[in-house]
């Protein structure tokens, strides 16, 4: 399959990024690919330019100062799944990262792509909103920093402006998280997908932050669930599982060929258990 | 159009290309390359698999302008019959292969495996290859050959010939 013809830019800079991506409305930000090549070989994307960021400086960078993660935008999925420091200190982030499609796609996928994609079923957006991370999104005026809570907005809709460049994602550590997914067995993309990330006092849960993708028109928190853990022993199984009941109450679960809503939320709550789980065990 | 400079099996290349030529195209069509195999085209089956700056990757998903300035490396430049890789021997006595098809990408993508983790378990190995789609060999033999070439490499065994590997008396 051919795509359509574009113009191809591949700027050494943030600053000539932004000049060419803001001078027209018909241009887009090309990162790994891997998921506007596909979309541009079926014609569902059919920009005129592509502005390649593979050559700016920095988006690659990984920052760790031990207490707080900043991550490029240009960072792999399979740089991210290498990582010892997030491995040990937000291994939702990391557990995501690993079973994402396969190693040729977490070789050239990015983090930065996937958040901006936007798309309901990718594994990070839930994994962002669990993290509270906050995404810093560059223009030409200047940069803005936006909370994962404000950027995930819809079915492919976040809050970058047209002009805009997501550079950097960044989140305090989260040791007591995990991301828990049912993978589709021929994409890999998360039928369901739940990230928790718990924070612990001695063996209880204190506060918890629950967020799904794959159910919505995209990720959510699932605030009943974050307060019906709180005060629940870490250990009990039975407590997590009853707490994870209904977690995608009041989302309208989207049905298609793959399964029905009412299948996805049941599974919701399956995962949000393992995923809760599983994070309270590395608390 | 865009000028597109590539090394590719160690040899440097300049090309004309339009920018939404894939690397897959550049590589068979461009250069006559056609051990790298499309399959489905759809960024799912890794037949096209090849080494971009030594990591494997679909070349139907990348475009060869963005492989303009790095180093590619194909399944003929992997070895040959007068000096086989490893991997490729290994493939050769497991029967890691029926039709072939997807045997230059798996190869590829399992020298990349090794790369990564010099000595995989079979769930390591199974793992390893999720993104490559082989339709004949149900996956037994390619563990096999994986395990038997991380031993050979390990091991630092001298690459053979094909004529050295043939039983004896066969021409
Ligand atoms: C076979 C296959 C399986 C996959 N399986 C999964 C899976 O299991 N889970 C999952 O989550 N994903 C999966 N993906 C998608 C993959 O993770 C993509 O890498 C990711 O969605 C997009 O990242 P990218 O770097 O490739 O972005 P690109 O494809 O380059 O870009 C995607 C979109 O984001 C925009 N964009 C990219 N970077 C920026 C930026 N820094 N600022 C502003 N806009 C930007 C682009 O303009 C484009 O619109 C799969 C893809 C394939 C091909
Ligand atoms: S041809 Fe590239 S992945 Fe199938
Ligand atoms: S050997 Fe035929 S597809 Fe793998």
């Amino acid at each position: 399959m051919i795509t359509a013809a574009f113009e191809y830019y591949r700027p050494a800079s943030l600053d000539e990024a932004l000049r060419l991506l803001g001078g027209r409305d018909d241009a887009k930000i090309l990162a790994g690919g891997h998921s506007l090549i596909p979309m541009m070989k079926l014609r569902l994307a059919e920009p005129a330019a592509l502005i390649d960021i593979a050559a700016i400086p920095d988006l690659g960078r990984i920052d760790f100062d031990g207490k707080r993660f900043r991550i490029g935008a240009l960072v792999t999925h399979a740089t991210l799944a290498a990582n010892r420091d997030l491995e040990k200190n937000a291994p939702a982030l990391w557990d995501a990262a690993n079973h994402i499609g396969d190693p040729q796609v977490r070789n050239r996928g990015t983090i930065g792509g996937s958040a901006s994609h936007g798309d309901p079923s990718a594994d990070y957006p839930s994994v962002l909103l669990a993290l509270g991370a906050t995404l810093s999104l560059a223009g030409k005026s200047g940069s803005r920093d936006v909370g994962a809570d404000a950027f995930f907005r819809g079915m492919f809709d976040t809050a970058l402006a047209p002009g805009e460049i997501l550079t950097t994602v960044s989140f305090d550590a989260a040791p007591a998280s995990a991301y828990a997914k049912y993978q589709h067995p021929a994409s890999g993309y998360a039928m369901v997908g739940v990230a928790a990330n718990l924070r612990l006092n001695g063996g209880t849960v204190g506060e918890a932050r629950i967020a799904v993708t794959g159910v919505g028109d995209s990720a959510f928190r699932a605030g009943n669930v974050e307060k019906a853990l709180a005060g629940a022993r870490a250990g009990d199984a039975d407590a997590i599982k009853k707490a994870c009941s209904n977690a995608a109450s009041g989302v309208d679960a989207r049905s298609d060929s793959q399964a029905s809503g009412t299948y996805r939320a049941a599974m919701a709550d399956v995962y949000a258990a393992r995923a809760v789980s599983a994070a309270a065990a590395r608390g | 159009m865009e000028t597109v400079n590539i090394e590719v099996n160690g040899r440097s290349y300049s090309n004309e290309v339009e920018p939404r030529l894939l690397l897959v195209h550049y590589l068979r069509d461009t250069l006559g390359l056609t051990g790298t195999h499309v399959g489905c085209d759809t960024s799912s089956c890794g037949a096209c698999t090849v080494l971009l700056d030594g990591i494997s990757v679909k070349s139907c998903t990348v475009f060869a302008a963005q492989a303009g300035g790095h180093a590619v490396t194909t399944i003929e430049g992997i070895g040959n019959s007068g000096a086989l890789h490893p991997m490729q021997e290994a493939f050769w006595a497991k029967h890691g292969l029926q039709c072939g098809f997807c045997t230059p990408g798996m190869i590829v993508s399992c020298i990349d495996l090794l790369r990564r983790n010099p000595d995989p378990s079979d769930a390591e190995i199974r793992a390893g290859i999720e993104g490559n789609l082989c339709r004949c060999t149900g996956y037994e033999n390619i563990v096999r050959a994986v395990r038997a070439a991380a031993a050979a490499m390990k091991a630092d065994e001298p690459r053979r010939s094909v004529a050295e590997l043939l039983p004896v008396g066969a021409s």
